[in-house]
């Protein structure tokens, strides 16, 4: 029979798990700043949650399953404690007339510039500025999903995950997100252009 | 005037399940073999593929290196 594991013995695996953890926490830390920056309002509302989100996990890491995907574990933390912050009291989206259709964009640049044809360089006429912008004006449901899909690269199910909504209403919101964001940035380039 | 006929509404509405790789079998072929006719199509399609890239590029900030040691002191010392 296997004798029981001593007391000392429980300590040190339960602070080498802990350790463990942590480490592998910290260097997933630039993916979760990179998404946490565009969840947020702003570049220090984004630190100050990034360090909320990591003093909760490291306080609650035996509630996370080894195995599983910590990186999608730690943005479920992250987007709780952005909705506990308030920030929905935010505009909501009317359901209606936000997005122009899918080509919009493009024939909107087409026509600013008479014509064009290198697709791969019409985007260039887009500044970075022009496109951090347009996505933080986009409203906060449609943005997270543009957010964790389009730019942390997270699955449709990892982000019905994250927000906890179903994978429908992901697919339908990125769907919606992405037309709204090309509105913007058409609307910039418009401007831009006057 | 390819742009006001239906099958290139049609086009432009698969054109975001068509590149997130989410059609059916049947529904890509469609989307290809329309746009192997039409270029109309075809460079808008191309359009959104380096549109999402270029987004991607352009919002990625790297992390402030205050916030990475900042982050590191909130383990928990072991005692």
């Amino acid at each position: 029979m296997a004798e029981a594991p001593s007391e000392a013995t429980r300590i040190a695996t339960n602070a080498r798990d802990r350790v463990r953890f942590e480490e592998e926490a910290l260097a997933l830390s630039d993916q979760v700043y990179r998404v946490a920056r565009h969840l947020a309002n702003s570049r220090e509302d984004a630190e100050e949650l990034v360090q909320e989100t990591y003093a909760r996990a490291f306080r609650s890491w035996r509630s996370y399953q080894p195995g599983t995907n910590l990186r999608a574990w730690l943005l479920r933390i992250l987007t709780n404690l952005n909705i506990d912050r308030g920030r929905r009291q935010q505009r909501t989206p009317p359901t209606q007339g936000l997005e122009a259709n899918d080509y919009y964009l493009y024939d909107r640049l087409a026509e600013t510039d008479g014509g064009l044809t290198d697709e791969d360089r019409v985007v260039e006429r887009l500044s970075q500025d022009d496109i951090v912008s347009a996505l933080s004006t986009v409203p906060h449901d449609f943005r997270d999903v543009i957010v964790l899909v389009d730019i942390g690269d997270f699955s449709y199910q990892d982000a019905a995950q994250i927000l906890d909504i179903p994978i429908g209403t992901v697919m339908s919101r990125l769907h919606r997100g992405r037309r709204i964001l090309k509105r913007e940035l058409a609307e910039s380039v418009v401007e831009e252009g006057s | 005037m390819g742009h006001i006929d239906d099958p290139c509404s049609h086009c432009e509405e698969m054109m975001q399940p068509y590149l997130d790789h989410i059609l059916s079998e049947e529904e890509m072929r469609e989307a290809e073999h329309h746009l192997d006719e039409c270029e109309w199509c075809r460079k808008r399609y191309r359009f959104e593929e380096s549109l999402r890239v270029y987004v991607r590029t352009a919002v990625s900030e790297p992390m402030p290196a205050a916030l990475k040691e900042k982050l590191a002191a909130l383990r928990i010392p072991l005692n």
